[in-house]
């Protein structure tokens, strides 16, 4: 399998006034491709740190990053942008869908930074995004006229759209309520069952049991890091949720 | 960086915002639109005077006696007989760059036919007169050479003259008595308006000089000199011209002071037309600072845009977005406001200035340079105020910018 992400002595040093906050220690991480990896940790444990240098969002203080084989210490501000831009795909927690902006505008986003992707082009790769994620019917829907859940799946197609290397996924489902949020696992266990490498950094122990390895931050060091055994599935699992009535 | 692709989400971005859109070009359509129509009240007010002046005549010359001084005492103008006709004869003669002169002598009173009576003036004249004041013989003649040297009780009538006295009546071969002279009406004079003082340039009668002089003033001097330069471009050549025949006719030493005073329309011409500047500049000044305020209001919300759309910044910038683009996006969201509001307010301006001139009845002149200045204005306005707020947006920490509430 071919090496995704590869992270070697990362630190990071904050410096709030005279202070310097020591958020990564030395981190040493590999994720190969097909990986579908949580990031778990309580809050200040650094995992969010990690999320955005792995994201290309942030640059760390010491410690080399290889992201497909690009290293990104040396890449200027517009080089990462660049990365951002054809590497990488991301679901935050609060969706950040451009409001009063159809589902297909929304998902073709990433490609109108991509001066090669034509207009006819982007419009074809958003449509085959959404069909991807389920909302065929849903494309000139504008956001407030999606539930949550529709929402996520929107910005899951937009972060598929420009066919990324690996999905960084920011607590995705920590908006949800269960049934949704089993929902979206299922969908993401059906994209990395296709191939697509995911890291999905959550809080929450049961939906880290839906991917296949774990790796548990505390005060900027790594502190477990294992697979995932008896390994959940999101679809057998919404099959015994109780349907909750709706009101 | 890929422009087209910047315009189209520049353009979405304001698409989703219209009314907001809306408001903010207010400041520059309301702007753009007074200066349109100030300055085309202005350009229209100094283009009516202008042509007002030049129904006048703008080779128009006058001689006038002045500053005359008897014993060390200046006299007044109007006691003043100083010229003679002889005067008119040695202009004729000695100044090449004349091409008409004639004398002119004047008397106010009462006009009488009939049963009714109307207030005007007479002017003495010769029949180069009419061509020197623009004057048309509207029906009938003018008066002859030899009714000059006769003093010929003839005259010509202007039409508010016709009007008051005549009604329907046809003037022509009627008698009118002025001062108790009966004098044969021989034409018509055409319709000339009012000049640019607010003159009725038809209430007026006019007879051989010889008449008015003999007949009804018992004067030998004439009160003035008009005089047409050959051409507008002579008409400096003409007043130096009239200035030394008359100096030498009235036998003026070097160094002595004129004793008449020489005016020509295009003085009046170019002291109307810079009084009006001022006011077209003036008024276009005014107007400017609306626009300014536009321009200022642009800005006002684009800043604040910037702070309200932090989080869609940070989304653009993590999607891939540089801050180039964001820069370009923020530039040309503002340019695409103050353009289009500048097309709006130039429309609305042309409108608003119809509306003004048929309502008001006010001259005005929309010049192409007024539209294309105002358009330039706006785009430089876009540019100028757009780029603070677009290089503040474009400057964004994109994780600051992510997690901004």
């Amino acid at each position: 399998m071919k090496t995704i992400i590869e992270v070697r002595s990362l630190k990071k040093d904050f410096y709030v006034g005279e202070i310097t906050v020591h958020a990564l220690k030395g981190i040493d991480l590999e994720i190969k491709e097909g990986e579908f990896v949580a990031i778990m940790g309580t809050s200040g444990s650094g995992k969010s740190t990690m999320l955005n240098i792995l994201g290309c969002l942030d640059k760390p203080t010491s410690g080399t990053y290889l992201l497909d084989g690009v290293s990104m210490g040396e890449l200027s501000k517009n080089q990462l942008a660049g990365l951002r831009n054809n590497k990488l795909g991301f679901v935050f927690q609060s969706y950040n869908l451009l409001s009063r902006t159809s589902a297909l505008e929304n998902v073709e986003l990433p490609l109108f930074y991509d001066s090669r992707v034509k207009s006819k082009e982007r419009r074809e790769r958003a449509e085959a995004a959404l069909e991807a994620v389920g909302l065929t019917d849903r494309m000139h829907h504008m956001p407030n006229q999606l539930s949550g859940g529709q929402q996520q799946r929107v910005a899951i197609a937009r972060s598929l759209v420009n066919d990324p290397v690996v999905i960084l996924a920011d607590e995705a489902t920590g908006n949800l309520d269960t049934r949704t949020s089993y929902e979206i696992m299922a969908l993401l266990q059906d994209l990395n069952q296709k191939g697509k490498t995911i890291v999905f950094v959550t809080h929450e122990a049961d939906i880290a049991k839906f991917m296949t390895r774990q790796v548990v931050f505390r005060d900027g060091h790594i502190i477990r890091e294992e697979m995932v055994t008896n390994r959940n599935n999101a679809i057998e699992l919404l099959k015994v949720l109780p349907v909750e009535e709706v009101v | 960086m890929n422009y087209t692709n910047s315009v189209k989400i520049a353009l979405s971005a304001l698409r989703r915002n219209k009314f907001r859109a809306f408001l903010t070009m207010l400041g520059i359509i309301i702007g753009v639109a007074s200066v349109i129509v100030m300055l085309a009240i202005g350009q229209g007010s100094k283009k009516s005077i202008q042509d007002q002046m030049s129904g006048m005549g703008t080779n128009l010359i006058f001689a006038m006696p002045g500053g005359e001084q008897k014993g060390g005492i200046r006299m007044g103008n109007s006691d003043a007989q100083s010229m003679k006709l002889s005067d008119v004869e040695a202009i004729e003669k000695n100044c090449p760059a004349i091409s008409d002169v004639s004398p002119e002598v004047r008397s106010s009173g009462q006009a009488v036919y009939g049963n009714q009576n109307w207030p005007t003036s007479i002017y003495g004249v010769n029949n180069k007169y009419f061509n020197i004041r623009k004057y048309t013989i509207g029906s009938g003649r003018s008066f002859t050479e030899t009714e000059i040297q006769t003093y010929a009780k003839v005259c010509l009538v202007g039409k508010t003259v016709v009007e008051n006295l005549f009604g329907l009546t046809d003037p022509i071969g009627q008698t009118v008595r002025f001062k108790n002279i009966p004098l044969l009406i021989v034409g018509v004079l055409g319709e000339k308006g009012e000049n640019g003082m607010g003159q009725d340039q038809d209430d007026l009668i006019m007879a051989p000089f010889t008449t008015v002089q003999k007949r009804i003033l018992a004067i030998t001097y004439i009160q003035s000199i008009a005089a047409s330069a050959a051409s507008e471009t002579q008409n400096e050549a003409a007043i130096q011209e009239i200035t030394q025949s008359l100096r030498s006719s009235h036998k003026l030493k070097e160094g002595d002071p004129d004793d008449f005073q020489v005016r020509s329309q295009s003085e009046m011409v170019q002291m109307f037309s810079s009084i009006s500047n001022i006011m077209t500049a003036l008024l276009g000044a005014i107007s400017g600072i609306s626009l300014l305020v536009g321009g200022i209001g642009i800005m006002n919300i684009m800043y604040v845009s910037v702070t309200e759309r932090t989080r869609e910044i940070g989304l653009r910038l993590s999607v891939g977005g540089r801050g180039n683009d964001i820069l370009m996006q923020f530039l040309i969201e503002s340019v695409l406001l103050s353009v289009f509001g500048g097309v709006i307010g130039i429309s609305l301006g042309i409108i608003a200035t119809s509306i003004t001139a048929s309502v008001m009845n006010w001259p005005v002149v929309i010049t192409t340079v007024s539209i294309v200045m105002a358009f330039f204005v706006c785009s430089a306005i876009g540019i100028f105020f757009g780029w603070y707020p677009a290089r503040k947006a474009a400057g964004l920490n994109p994780i600051d910018a992510l997690r901004y509430e």
